[in-house]
């Protein structure tokens, strides 16, 4: 009943476009994805993308409603009925413009953006069946500007200001903000410290979920604007911050949250121990999955167990099984409900087999004669009291200690930002929890220019969410620029 | 592309390098390292810094060609480059005035001391130079060894130059002898520094390694360098890579340095048979 209510507000069931009422399809069309059991041995993408047909097909369920509450889920505000439109009628390339005047890395949005929780969860059609597909459509798109480039037009820019702009960073938040400081005209110069632009989106995101030419088609694409890429450049090390303000009008920070949190418990520094971030970082950025062809290996052996519950501890569990796991585990201290992993990658995860202990908390790591871990004692956990997080904290249960064996462990326990800008930055204020003070709306820190968007702000959250601070720290730089707004 | 300017064989597989690396050598202090990754499927491997010209935009790094990586590196010639240079990592080394100093370089360690030697004897120090290699053909710069210090010993494994031994053992000859050490610090090989931090242990002569764990990033993103000192877990790209060499856990950072042996090997061999041709070329 609330569902017929909300359609006539939205006046879906009046069928002005055509004569004939229009037929709701309350079902999306599948995507064809690798089956589990070929998937859990390649490291090729899982999903292969709608086909042309397919994605008209699904644009086809889209109600076109008025009220257009899915832009309102999107932290950068795509117009997505209107991308929707042109992908229905076939027309690609202004589906392509459309999303490009919002967001600049549409490849790696479709691919990774929890579309279940943003755009989607506000689509009409999820108040009676399933929500328009808007990632896969998004992630249609941007395939096909990668197929027929010289199809698509290029976006206009606006004249050049001469103002100059250092952005720190080359992840989701610095390439947003590079991109759209860019098209505003001004002289935009990104610095990374690694050997390859796209952060978390290269050392940490494995190529079956978002392969590395998307991410190198989409920092082309950034560089297409005329951005300056300057790679191997460690900001607080090869220049600080300071140095970066005498040389540039402003400043935007996109370092990220790169600092691997550990348990703290005994034996944690045996051999066969990775962070999720060193273990993801040699096989994604060092490209370890074709050693010996690459020279960086990565050690993978029988019984692997992943601690942690979210989106980095699926995708270190699902690489393991790639790399010839036997059995790979995700051992969690809270239960299911409370994981915060996307529910579709839990669910790959499980196809794929891996296996879940939820309630399980490791308590000491047990090492052989040659110092390499054989066993992790865990011990037994079960909900108390809500913690600050809301989720109900994870209390130990005295006795229930028992011993897995395990070779390889894999510590995804989250992680903080790097501090290095910070211990080199006068006047840039911290948090307790490391990151930096910045304003939410306009991403200028404590620090007169310099500003601040993403993981180093919130903590380690989502691709779009950085994004999105990217997107709001450009517009903000912007007037600043021009003497619209004081700093 | 980071241009090679300079390449000189040292002494069996030692090589030394002068690379252009503006941006590194504007900034670099004594005791920092860098990251460089040969080629495209290259490691990123972390060298000491063994000297550097800001004017010029050069750095000087020695190296000891040990798997794939090193190999490789080896094989490139002046005009060609290096892929990737990063820089610079890590603490610098603490220079104060302490009084008498050893500074105990072994194998290609002995690039890394230089800069280090020289910055503590600016500073005021008595420096005693002492240089450890198996034999006379594996010991090179003695010269330059020399020129940053006051003193300069030689020790030899097989004797061939200077004392029979090794530096551990000319570090307890100079106790032995009476001779007041406030201070020494240690650059070589884990064995190394080990056996020089066990010798002042017991005359509790404070004692600075620079330890080279294997890295993957060296910003302090990956954790991969994680050594236990003093019972904490430390990284040794952003909280080292100096650290107290009497509160190192020697053990575990050995089994650690050993724990990709066999890919190693297996990399190694597989590298040596596919290009076989560019050793013989040599």
């Amino acid at each position: 009943m609330k569902g017929m209510a909300a359609d006539k507000e939205n006046g879906l069931a009046e069928g002005k476009e055509t004569k004939k009422k229009k037929v709701v399809r309350y079902e999306r069309v599948p995507m064809p994805k690798q089956e589990p059991e070929v998937r859990r041995h390649n490291f090729n993408e899982v999903a292969f993308g709608y086909t042309e047909e397919l994605a008209r097909d699904e644009a086809d369920r889209c109600l076109q409603c008025k009220k257009r509450p899915c832009t309102e889920g999107c932290p950068v505000n795509v117009d997505i009925p209107e991308f929707i439109a042109a992908v229905k009628e076939g027309r690609f390339e202004e589906a392509v413009r459309i999303l490009k005047r919002k967001n600049s890395l549409p490849g790696i949005c479709g691919r990774v953006c929890p579309q279940e929780v943003q755009c989607e969860s506000r689509c009409t059609l999820g108040k009676k069946g399933t929500p328009v597909a808007i990632g896969r459509l998004e992630r249609f798109c941007a395939d096909w500007a990668l197929a027929n480039r010289d199809r698509v037009e290029s976006v206009e820019k606006a004249p050049p200001t001469g103002k100059r702009v250092a952005v720190v960073g080359s992840g989701p938040a610095g390439l947003t903000a590079a991109s759209d400081l860019a098209l505003l005209g001004h002289h935009v110069t990104i610095f990374e410290a690694l050997h390859a632009a796209g952060g978390v989106l290269v050392y940490g995101i494995p190529e079956f979920r978002l392969p590395k030419h998307i991410v190198q088609a989409e920092v082309e694409y950034v560089k297409s604007l005329g951005v300056e890429l300057v790679l191997d450049f460690v900001v607080g090390r090869a220049a600080t911050v300071d140095e970066l303000l005498a040389e540039y009008d402003a400043v935007f920070l996109g370092t990220g949250a790169g600092l691997p949190m550990f348990l703290n418990i005994p034996g944690e520094n045996l051999n066969g121990i990775y962070s999720a971030n060193e273990f993801l970082t040699r096989v994604n950025l060092m490209k370890a999955y074709l050693f010996p062809e690459y020279d960086t290996p990565v050690k993978v052996g029988r019984r692997v167990a992943v601690i942690g519950g979210g989106n980095v501890a699926m995708d270190a569990s699902r690489c393991a099984l790639r790399l010839g796991a036997e059995e790979v585990y995700i051992v969690y201290r809270r239960s299911r409900a409370e994981m915060p992993a996307r529910l579709e990658e839990v669910e790959n995860a499980e196809e794929e087999g891996v296996h879940f202990r939820f309630l399980t908390n490791p308590v000491r790591f047990i090492g052989d004669e040659r110092d390499w871990v054989k066993a992790m004692e865990c011990i037994e956990m079960e909900l108390g009291e809500p913690d600050a997080s809301g989720r109900r904290r994870p209390v130990p249960k005295p006795g229930s200690e028992f011993v897995m064996e395990v070779d390889t462990v894999i510590v995804s326990l989250g992680t903080t930002p790097n501090p290095l800008i910070a211990q080199t930055t006068p006047g840039l204020e911290t948090t307790r929890r490391g990151t930096l003070v910045a304003d939410e709306a306009t991403g200028k820190t404590t620090k007169k220019r310099v500003w601040a968007g993403g993981d180093i702000v919130t903590g380690a959250a989502t691709v779009i969410s950085a994004m999105g601070a990217g997107r709001r720290a450009s517009r903000s730089i912007d007037a600043f620029l021009r003497g619209l707004e004081d700093f | 592309m980071y241009g090679i300017v300079e390449k000189e064989q040292l002494a069996p597989n030692v090589i030394h390098f002068k690379i252009e690396a503006p941006a590194v050598a504007r900034k670099a202090r004594p005791g920092q390292f860098v990251i460089l990754r040969a080629d495209e499927k290259g490691e990123r491997i972390p060298m000491s810094l063994a000297g550097w010209d800001p004017a010029r935009g050069t750095i000087d790094i020695t190296f000891l060609v040990v798997g794939t990586s090193t190999r490789k590196l080896s094989l490139l010639n002046p005009g060609e480059g290096v892929l990737n240079v990063a820089g610079p990592f890590g603490r610098p080394t603490e220079v104060e005035h302490y009084g008498e100093v050893v500074c105990a370089a072994g194998c290609f360690g002995v690039g890394a001391m230089l800069p280090v030697a020289a910055a503590l004897k600016e500073k005021g120090n008595r420096v005693v130079a002492v240089m450890e290699g198996r034999s006379k053909a594996f010991l090179f710069w003695e010269d330059r060894l020399r020129a940053v210090s006051d003193e300069l010993v030689v020790a030899t494994g097989d004797g061939s130059l200077g004392r029979k031994g090794w530096a551990n053992d000319v570090i307890v000859d100079l106790v032995n002898a009476g001779r007041r050490i406030d201070r020494v610090i240690a650059v070589g090989c884990t064995f190394m520094m080990m056996e020089c931090s066990k010798a002042t242990r017991a005359h509790g002569i404070p004692t600075v390694v620079s330890l080279t764990p294997i890295m993957v990033d060296g910003t302090g993103m990956c954790g991969c360098c994680r050594v236990q000192v003093g019972g904490q877990t430390r990284f040794a790209c952003v909280d080292g890579p100096e650290f107290d060499g009497h509160q190192v856990d020697w053990d575990l950072l050995i089994s650690k340095q050993k724990s990709y042996l066999d890919e190693e090997l297996r990399s190694l061999n597989l590298w040596e048979r596919a290009n076989w041709h560019k050793l013989m070329a040599r």
